[in-house]
């Protein structure tokens, strides 16, 4: 009697348990029957991801964000931020808290392989450089030997900065700072001679200062930071979605659609692989369980690849960054889009 | 003969007394008192003028600073152009015009605007349900505190622009526990045990029937127990559990949902992500204080116990939760708990962590509490046991009262490092004041490279709160001290 009670609760969680797992491996239902997506993003990066006053989410990396619950659910502003920090952002998307990551995360070997976690693209291309005063006369990171460096710990700049160094060999004195903003403050006191991050953020940082001409970003480059968004490991579907969703973005501009001319194209494009990714001829949506008009509705919800970086992080904004090795292949950049086909 | 005759003229002996002189000019005054308290000796003059120096140093460099403040400007950029026109290029001064535009986003996160009346009511209710718990012997105290809480519950409720509705009702609600404090203070204690409840729906919204249904599962127990409290009084309890389970897991769910077809009284309903600032540090500390105090005491005298099982799990329970860091349960609370539950199950942060909060303080308070129960004599518990009282009611009237007593400065220490604690979340991504509020604000580019300002404005209300409760244990051990009077 007793143990078949027992065998019988074994079963029932088992049954439940399995239930379960078949849910969370259909994250396109989950979301659906949700209603709302669920997207983590950084706790607030310039540019990126920040909040403003009245708690409305902007950024270049909440754009992605915005496109994919516009493809999916059709609104754009169904979307809970979930601010993820540097530590928690991986186990954050495993334990299924957020059904995908759209926080500047760098695609490496470990983290798409041993994390059983998966890359879905590429929507921004950085690296790490240096900043240093214009006071401290150096023109190259050639010249850094024997600098102290502001770098922060755990990340991993960290890690490019030993390389670089031990590869030129040259040394260096690291003072350990904890976020962005001690970075700076560390900085500007004169407790280190140089800087390094992620381009992006030195460019932001200082555009920030008071006096942004006394600084200098050096020109090398020491590695490469592609930034991309990340979905889980086994529901090839849904990574299928946030892939093709950023892709849209980045055909979107190569082929000169815009949030403005939307509309006009999807009824009288001449470019039919214009008219395949809009619904206009195909129903691309349905090999991903999507309808006619996902990649539409993505584009219309923060326009193009280009208008988005224009319009948060791009030249005219005051963090002033060049597009670089995020053009257009067309353009000599790297953003290349996968045929519609 | 005597030589003390006094018929016999003496002329060294005085006749009157001498008035009494002025005291010198270096012992009075302000002059005296600098000489003996400052300048006393060569050693406390060298400690003196270090002081001095000190303190001088300190002021002359952030003075300037805070003298060219500037409070309104839009952006980082526009504070610097301003203090460069007002006070000359290179001046440098703060720029509190963040703290006027942020404001309330460090004082309750993301929580929707048109709602702020919610937790401002919270809080407000929350003076009267301490009202009759902290002071309940003294009508002055609690009229003091009545006063002091509606007139900041008034002053917030203005500064956040509520609805006029919700003032005024908040200040309806004052006038009564204001009445009822003075005719019948046992009254007031009935809203004290509904309060947690009514502050869990203000907070979080959606239908008041869930709450309510709750509440109806810890009235079905009691009636239950009530029942066979004649006719099987060992089981009651047990009974009275198993009722309550079965209610809260089958029963109040379905009954809710009925309920709010008939009568559907809800709220917007927030979710905790849009909890945060000074709200989430409160929500957290003040659940975590007044939940981990009953379960402090109940780990002491279970530590304290003769029954080896019960002492043994205290003993493991304190000693493990003590011998780990905060951060690493935060940690389990917020991403290892997921791996374990079912996916989908929603688990609230929030009361996640409030749950790992309360165990943490829980364990040190234990230790505090155990700390006042072995300073008590031998004797006073001998006593308990000579007047034939059982276990419960020596502890009750005899040992607890003391050594909770004895205990006061160690218990609010713990309360005032628990609430500092509640910074530590953001860690966990959630929204607390200190780091988490302030890493988004300057994420916006306008307020980049900020820095000083919000550790300042945030420093100023948590002091406010701490010194607060530090000067409430002083005068409580000073009302509740029964040897010199």
């Amino acid at each position: 009697m007793k143990t078949s009670v027992f065998l019988g609760v074994v079963a029932a969680s088992g049954l439940i348990a399995g239930a379960g797992l078949a849910a969370e491996g259909d994250t396109l239902a989950t979301v659906k029957s949700r209603g709302e997506l669920l997207c983590g993003v950084n706790p607030g990066l310039v540019g990126f991801a920040s909040p403003d006053a009245n708690g409305n989410w902007t950024g270049f990396d909440v754009a992605l964000c915005k496109a994919v619950a516009a493809a999916v659910l059709g609104d754009p502003t169904k979307v809970k931020y979930v601010p993820l920090t540097g530590q928690t952002r991986f186990t954050g998307l495993a334990s299924g808290e957020v059904d995908m990551l759209s926080r500047n995360s760098t695609w490496t070997f470990s983290r798409d392989t041993d994390l059983k976690l998966d890359f879905a693209g590429v929507n921004y291309y950085d690296g790490q450089g240096f900043m240093v005063p214009k006071s401290l006369g150096v023109s190259s990171a050639k010249e850094l030997d024997g600098a102290t460096i502001c770098i922060q710990t755990g990340t991993t700049t960290e890690l490019n900065l030993a390389d670089y160094f031990k590869a030129n060999n040259m040394s260096y004195q690291p003072v350990n700072i904890d976020s962005n903003a001690e970075g700076e403050q560390q900085y500007m006191a004169g407790a280190c001679d140089a800087y390094t991050t992620d381009a992006s953020g030195l460019a932001a940082t200082r555009a920030a200062f008071a006096n942004p001409d006394q600084h200098v970003i050096l020109p090398e480059i020491i590695s490469k930071e592609p930034l991309g968004p990340m979905v889980r490991h086994g529901d090839n579907n849904w990574g299928d979605i946030v892939r093709w969703t950023l892709y849209a973005l980045i055909a979107a501009e190569e082929y000169g659609v815009t949030s403005a001319n939307i509309e006009e194209l999807s009824k009288s494009s001449e470019n039919p692989e214009v008219q395949r990714m809009l619904g206009t001829t195909d129903d691309l949506g349905a090999m991903m369980g999507l309808d006619k008009e996902w990649a539409k509705r993505a584009i219309m919800a923060g326009g193009n690849y280009g208008e988005i970086f224009a319009a948060t992080i791009g030249e005219q904004t005051p963090i002033g960054l060049a597009r670089g090795l995020n053009a257009q292949w067309t353009q000599g950049g790297l953003m290349y889009a996968m045929p519609f086909r | 003969m005597s030589v003390t005759d006094t018929t016999v003229p003496t002329a060294y002996v005085r006749t009157e007394m001498l008035p009494p002189r002025a005291a010198p000019m270096q012992r009075k005054g302000a002059l005296g008192w600098l000489r003996e308290n400052l300048f006393s000796n060569w050693f406390n003059t060298v400690l003196t003028v270090l002081g001095i120096a000190i303190i001088w140093w300190f002021v002359s460099h952030f003075w300037p600073w805070f003298a060219h403040s500037v409070w309104s400007a839009g952006s980082l950029r526009e504070c610097r152009e301003i203090i460069a026109a007002t006070w000359g290029e290179g001046a440098s001064g703060a720029c509190f015009a963040v703290i006027r535009e942020r404001w309330h986003q460090y004082l309750f996160g993301f929580y929707p605007r048109a709602e702020y009346w919610r937790p401002v009511m919270t809080i407000g209710l929350m003076f009267i349900a301490l009202a009759p718990v902290l002071f309940s012997v003294s009508a002055t105290i609690r009229r003091r505190v009545l006063a002091g809480g509606g007139l900041l519950t008034m002053i917030l409720m203005a500064i956040c622009g509520v609805p006029l509705w919700s003032a005024m009702l908040m200040l309806a609600l004052f006038g009564v526990a204001l009445l009822l404090a003075e005719y019948a203070p046992g009254r007031l204690l009935w809203f004290t045990v509904f309060y947690p409840v009514l502050g869990v729906w203000l907070l979080w919204g959606g239908s008041l029937w869930s709450p309510m249904m709750v509440l109806a599962g810890l009235a079905a127990g009691f009636v239950v127990a009530r029942l066979l409290a004649k006719r099987a009084p060992g089981l009651a309890p047990f009974a009275a559990i198993i009722t309550i389970a079965i209610w809260w897991a089958f029963i109040s769910q379905p009954l809710a949902d009925a309920l709010a077809g008939v009568l559907p009284l809800s709220l917007l309903h927030v979710t905790s992500r849009e909890f945060g600032g000074f709200l989430l540090a409160i929500v957290i500390g003040v659940s975590g204080i007044t939940m981990s105090l009953p379960l402090g005491i109940v780990l002491a005298l279970a530590r304290r116990s003769d029954m080896p099982l019960i002492k043994t799990f205290a003993v493991m329970f304190i000693e493990f939760i003590r011998g780990v860091p905060l951060i690493s349960l935060l940690f389990v609370a917020s991403t290892l708990l997921n791996y374990f539950m079912p996916p989908g199950t929603n688990f609230d942060i929030i009361l996640r962590v409030i749950i790992m909060v309360t165990i943490f303080a829980a364990a040190y308070m234990a230790e505090v509490i155990r700390g006042g129960l072995a300073a008590l004599p031998k004797g006073q518990y001998e006593a308990a046991d000579s007047l034939g009282l059982d276990y419960w009611q020596a502890q009750r009237l005899i040992i607890l009262p003391q050594a909770l007593k004895i205990s006061i400065p160690g218990i609010v220490g713990t309360f005032i490092g628990m609430f500092k604690d509640t910074t530590l979340v953001g860690l966990i991504g959630l929204y607390e004041p200190l780091k988490g509020i302030s890493d988004f604000v300057r994420a916006d580019f306008n307020w980049k490279g900020i820095y000083w300002e919000p550790f300042v404005f945030v420093g100023v209300i948590f002091f406010v709160i701490c010194f607060s409760m530090s000067r409430y244990s002083m005068y409580l051990e000073r009302r509740l001290s029964r040897e010199n009077r």
